[in-house]
């Protein structure tokens, strides 16, 4: 009898298991195998390209697929598949990892849902270079990028969109150096991602020109004398804009009045730093990190009657879309990032619009740096008069030859260069929130 | 010894004797969240003598509920006061139910079994129910709604929220208030429950000798699903509570104060409810001191440093009883 109860309540945590399963592609489709390895292979886990649900809770969820470009779907949805369905004829494979669940899937999400803009755009379009896009889910790790990185490459990946994140970054970028696969990340911000490899590069600002342009920024806008950092020691991200800040802050004749740290086990109470800004009289406290912490940084000094000014990094793109979050904790908080979803010029308007329309939520900048990235390759290829039959290794001398070379105008960037090392130059635009929204600080 | 010169220095100056002062009371404030975790484990092991290190996520699970219950609550004006009080009370329900479906499912089966395998089992149940709400509520973190705010005009008819009050120098948050009043009462609740009634004899004869409550007519099976049913219900207001104090919520969001909340248990002697308090609140002042003076990145070296030493010197822990085994 109590056996019996047993297996009847173990069947039941199954379908609920199954049920959930079920439920996670309609906000990741066919990414969800990272947690779900063991029931993929279950009718569950397979599901059909058509299968929309109503989106779920959180903004990322997937909208249906566009009637305009059938394959976009197919292509995504062939993931946890042997074989994608549907491939687009003759066209560039184009790969990516990014975070598509996790911690930091805002970001991953957002970049992938921008390039699949520009690709279904540039597909639509019918010119002579078109992409088939697919991205992989790393979850922000490290070893399940390099994982992810291998799956594309038995896909059959021609050209490369790195990793969306710096820490897995860094692994699959040595490895498409290794490999000799071309690899333009839309938004891998460390050093290391591109330090030595002539065949990466990079769409968004690298960390170190982060924390030199905040800075300056800081100084010429004259928004503070004394400023205190809060840096996530654990963070290749976060520590390599502190350093060039820092660096920067002292031409700019900024007093450093407070310098404190925390890491991922102990990044829940921020009393003593907040105190430690508080005390010595900081009028700014610059956050180099993601707007998770940040997001718990603003509650507590909010708690503690603390306002000083806040400015952040692009890692702080995402905060207001937080579920739940109370925008007015973020009410003038700064930041410095290249894509303005406010800016009235027509390519961002469309783009934010398009953005809008399929995915319901305003693009952050890491959809921008991934629109571009898609565009960027379009104008490279074209320009090289590269055919979509030609081998990795032809497509890597060629694109290391146009890049370095080109320049290119998108929406993050008017006139963006890049340098034999990988890293782009463009001017970054300042912005405020304020009620709940970007606005242009200039 | 730079530290102690400072903390010395600290003592005697006069605004790093305020600053002290706000670093106890920040202290106390995280400790206050680490004690009433604490406050569950302990009553678990006390009575069951099993370690449920699904602990820190049944306390997820709860302030995800919570969260939801909350949001989905339109009451009117005069009801919305309520809404977060029902919003625990659907917690603590789920939570209830969950952990006494946790104990009839994977730990009663085990109840002869060696203890290790016990607490395997608890640890495959603790990761369960951080995937399985991974897959139900997904890893985008969420951000607790306040609970404990005040909401009022100013002078000039601006309407603010009031999350802290104000004693001099320092400020202390309305959560952290909340938190040290809603552990002192659970704590004191507790300690009657388990020595004044009948439930509780049964429980504490349970825990001495569960061959012999048996024999004196005890239900040992349903004490024990009581004292999950318990802890359980505990471990929801602490997700509340823990959540209103450090906002974000995701799947491991019980995780790590989880294990740090058993620590402080361990510190206070396990098995011991005033102990879990006393542990909890100050393993939260130790944290803050370690973090204030010493070095943030060594803090949790520190604390774990001091539960070593204490536990060489005392090995039940601060408040532990020493048990003789017999032979």
């Amino acid at each position: 009898m109590k056996k019996k109860l047993l297996c009847a309540l173990l069947a039941l945590s199954m379908l609920f298991v199954l049920a959930a399963c079920n439920g996670a592609p309609a906000e990741n489709p066919g990414n969800n195998d990272a947690q779900t390895s063991g029931d993929t292979n279950t009718p569950g886990g397979a599901q059909t390209p058509d299968d929309t649900q109503a989106p779920a809770d959180n903004g990322e969820s997937q909208s249906e697929p566009e009637p305009a470009a059938p394959d976009d779907q197919a292509g995504l949805s062939g993931e946890t598949e042997p074989e994608p369905a549907a491939p687009v004829e003759g066209a560039f494979k184009l790969g990516g990892t990014g975070p598509l669940t996790g911690g930091a899937a805002i970001y991953g999400n957002a970049a992938k849902n921008g390039a699949q803009i520009a690709a279904d755009e540039i597909n639509a379009a019918g010119g002579a270079v078109k992409f088939e896009l697919r991205y992989e889910d790393d979850a922000h790790d490290a070893e399940k990028a390099v994982n992810a990185y291998n799956a594309l490459k038995d896909w059959g990946m021609q050209i490369s969109l790195g990793s969306v994140t710096s820490k897995p970054a860094e692994a699959t970028s040595a490895e498409s150096f290794a490999d000799g696969i071309f690899s333009l990340t839309p938004s891998a911000s460390s050093p290391a991602t591109i330090a030595g490899k002539d065949n990466v590069f990079q769409m968004c600002f690298s960390d170190p020109n982060q924390g030199t342009a905040s800075a300056q920024y800081i100084g010429m806008q004259n928004l503070a004398k004394s400023v205190a950092v809060i840096w996530k020691s654990d963070d290749v991200y976060s520590k390599g804009i502190r350093d060039t800040f820092l660096e920067e802050a002292d031409a700019q004749g900024l007093d450093i009045v407070s310098d404190t740290t925390f890491s991922d086990g102990n990044a829940t109470d921020f009393s003593v730093q907040l105190n430690d800004a508080k005390n010595n009289g900081a009028e700014l406290v610059f956050l180099p990190m993601y707007y998770e912490p940040a997001s718990l940084i603003l509650a507590q000094a909010s708690a503690m009657g603390y306002a000083p000014k806040w400015f952040g990094v692009d890692g702080m793109d995402g905060i207001l879309t937080m579920q739940g979050f109370d925008a007015s904790l973020a009410e003038g908080v700064m930041l410095l990032t290249p894509f303005n979803a406010d800016a009235t010029d027509d390519a961002t308007a469309k783009f934010v619009a398009e953005y809008q329309r399929r995915f319901g939520e305003t693009p952050n900048q890491f959809a921008a740096d991934g629109y571009d990235c898609v565009y960027a390759y379009k104008q490279a290829l074209e320009a090289a008069n590269a055919t979509p039959d030609m081998g990795a290794a032809a497509l890597n001398d060629l694109m290391k030859a146009q890049f370095t070379s080109m320049t290119f105008r998108g929406l993050t960037g008017d006139e963006m260069t890049w340098d034999a090392s990988g890293a782009v130059s463009k001017l970054p635009k300042g912005m405020v929130i304020q009620n709940g929204a970007y606005v242009g600080m200039d | 010894m730079n530290f102690i010169i400072q903390f010395v220095n600290s003592l005697t100056s006069g605004g790093g004797g305020y600053q002290l002062l706000n670093h106890i009371i920040n202290g106390i404030s995280l400790g206050s969240v680490y004690a009433i975790i604490a406050l569950g484990y302990t009553m678990v092991y006390g009575i069951a003598k099993m370690l449920n290190f699904a602990h820190g996520d049944v306390i997820m699970v709860g302030a995800y509920v919570c969260f939801y219950a909350f949001n989905a609550m339109k009451l009117p004006e005069p009801l919305a006061m309520c809404a977060p009080l029902l919003a625990v009370c659907a917690a603590v329900v789920v939570c209830t139910l969950l952990g006494v479906g946790i104990e009839k499912l994977a730990y009663k089966p085990l109840r002869a079994a060696p203890s290790l395998a016990v607490l395997i089992t608890a640890i495959g149940v603790s990761y369960f129910l951080q995937n399985a709400a991974l897959l139900l509520w997904s890893s985008s973190p969420k951000v607790f709604p306040s609970f404990f705010v005040i909401r009022t005009t100013d002078a000039d008819g601006e309407s603010v929220v009031l999350r802290s009050v104000q004693l001099g120098a320092v400020s202390i948050s309305y959560v952290t208030i909340v938190t040290i009043v809603s552990c002192v009462v659970i704590m004191l609740w507790l300690t009657w429950f388990t020595g004044r009634t009948k439930m509780g004899k049964a429980m504490r004869a349970c825990s001495e000798d569960k061959a012999a409550a048996q024999l004196m007519g005890i239900d040992v099976n349903a004490t024990i699903s009581l004292t999950f049913a318990i802890g359980s219900g505990l471990a929801a207001i602490a997700g509340a509570l823990l959540c209103s104090a450090y906002p974000n919520l995701v799947p491991t969001t019980g995780s790590m104060p989880g294990i740090k909340a058993f620590t402080a248990a361990v510190f206070g002697g396990i098995g011991s409810i005033p102990g879990a308090f006393l542990g909890g609140l100050l393993l939260g002042v130790l944290e803050i001191f370690a973090k204030a003076y010493i070095s943030v990145q060594l803090s949790d070296a520190v604390v774990f440093a001091v539960l070593i030493v204490v536990l060489l010197v005392k090995p039940t822990g601060l408040l532990g009883r020493a048990i003789r085994e017999k032979v």
